[in-house]
């Protein structure tokens, strides 16, 4: 889920650069033909377009399933709020070490929930974009069609600072990447003593 | 309740030892320099992989399924908003595949609009005989493609009187037109149908000028502006898919708002 997630956000992200590019909100601020997916505006919208489906689909099945089992209650909250000022002086220190790698700090929390309601976000204002006539009414929330766009690339901004330090983080406790990459945290002694012999 | 996802046995945090030293010695030198080769990493995703045509076909089938979405989503009876005539950007932007410059003005005297398929009455239309038909004035937003929109006063004979007005088939699935500067479109039959489309012949009250389309023009408040053809020449309602000019081209057929 989180891979399947993490490509749709690349291509969403890319190719949204490719779709800005063609019609910049902010003068000035366009993004390089190397960093967007698709060679011209009808590409990156076919991309575009297409996984959006993928993080839709991806993103409801892991709210439901996060929702119906607990999980992101349980790993979410609560965030108290001397755990944050803990973190963050921890954090300053270079104190990264997480003492268990099944419970988030309460700053991983927050940018977390910031991460999902963000997504949200994105998928209610890319709505309003998409079809602005029959979804009006949301226009009209996001103050008006260039307030829509406004909104969606303003949640782009926030997602990709998130991707950021997400991804800088994880370089930075290696171990982390291989619990992502295999779905759940592992101990090297419980390894097999062929696998160990193998990873010579 | 305990989450399945927790493990029994909560790993040694002292795995996260190794690199402790590491971090320890973080710079922001090295910060950067790491940043810069991450950033690099990004720059793979600009590889263009559109043209190898499995990924090509793959991203047209989604536009096609995306297609059939839109069409589920529109709702005949929506209509778009409509703004105050003090919001009204006079004149209109242009916007073709060619500069306002090479815009070739019609003389509207000896154009005619001719009509082709299932249509029972296929005579051509004059001017004069199409500013007899009932007319309806919309103040809308034109949404581009591109990102940018601007609020415009369109009126002339809703395309619905006029399909009906001419014996065609409501029930067909396509209205295409063919224009003067050789650009294609078509539309799905319902939002030919939509009250808010229409054969426009004035903007801000006033006969449409040369860029815009003189003599006639479609407008549309339930799609993109690239699915708007000026200059029209010929309407055909049909149910062989159309296509149009930027269609295909690569960009989506329905494009509804």
């Amino acid at each position: 889920m989180h891979w399947t997630n993490a490509a749709a956000m690349v291509v969403l992200i890319g190719s949204g650069w490719g779709i800005y590019d063609d019609s910049v909100i902010i003068h000035g601020i366009y993004f390089p033909k190397s960093a967007r997916i698709g060679s011209w505006a009808a590409e990156s919208l076919l991309w575009h377009f297409a996984a959006m489906w993928v993080l839709v689909a991806n993103g409801a099945a892991y709210l439901v399933y996060g929702v119906a089992t607990g999980r992101l209650r349980e790993r979410l909250l609560p965030i108290r709020p001397r755990e944050i000022v803990q973190t963050v002086r921890d954090t300053l220190r270079l104190k990264l070490a997480h003492e268990d790698l099944t419970t988030y700090n309460a700053v991983q929390k927050i940018l977390y929930i910031v991460a999902i309601l963000a997504g949200i976000g994105q998928v209610v204002s890319g709505l309003a974009i998409w079809k602005p006539v029959q979804f009006s009414g949301l226009v009209a929330l996001l103050g008006g069609f260039q307030g829509a766009r406004l909104v969606h690339f303003a949640g782009m901004a926030v997602l990709v600072g998130f991707l950021v330090v997400h991804v800088v983080l994880s370089l930075l406790v290696p171990r982390t990447l291989w619990a992502m990459l295999t779905g759940g945290p592992v101990r090297r002694p419980a390894l097999p003593a062929t696998a160990r012999e193998a990873t010579r | 309740m305990r989450s399945p996802f927790r493990p029994l046995k909560v790993p040694d945090p002292g795995i996260l030892d190794d690199h402790r030293a590491l971090v320890r010695r973080i710079e922001r030198r090295g910060l950067l320099r790491g940043g810069l080769s991450l950033g690099a990493l990004t720059m793979l995703t600009g590889c263009d992989v559109t043209d190898t045509s499995a990924v090509g076909r793959a991203l047209r089938a989604m536009s096609d399924f995306n297609d059939g979405v839109q069409a589920a989503l529109f709702d005949p009876r929506k209509l778009a908003p409509e703004y105050p005539g003090s919001q009204v950007l006079k004149p209109p932007r242009f916007n073709a595949y060619y500069d306002v410059e090479d815009v070739k003005p019609i003389d509207g005297d000896a154009w005619r609009l001719e009509l082709a398929g299932l249509i029972s009455d296929k005579r051509p239309w004059t001017r004069r005989r199409i500013a007899e038909l009932p007319e309806r004035e919309i103040i809308i937003r034109h949404v581009c493609v591109e990102g940018w929109d601007y609020i415009g006063q369109w009126s002339g004979v809703p395309l619905r009187a006029f399909l009906e007005r001419v014996g065609a088939d409501l029930t067909a699935k396509y209205v295409a037109f063919k224009t003067a500067d050789d650009y294609p479109s078509s539309i799905d039959m319902a939002t030919a149908l939509h009250p808010q489309t229409l054969l426009a012949t004035r903007y801000a009250r006033e006969e449409l000028p040369d860029p815009y389309g003189y003599p006639l023009r479609l407008r549309m408040a339930v799609k993109l502006g690239y699915k708007n053809p000026k200059w029209i020449t010929v309407i055909e309602v049909t149910n062989t898919y159309p296509g149009g000019y930027w269609e295909s081209r690569g960009f989506g057929w329905f494009a509804g708002l």
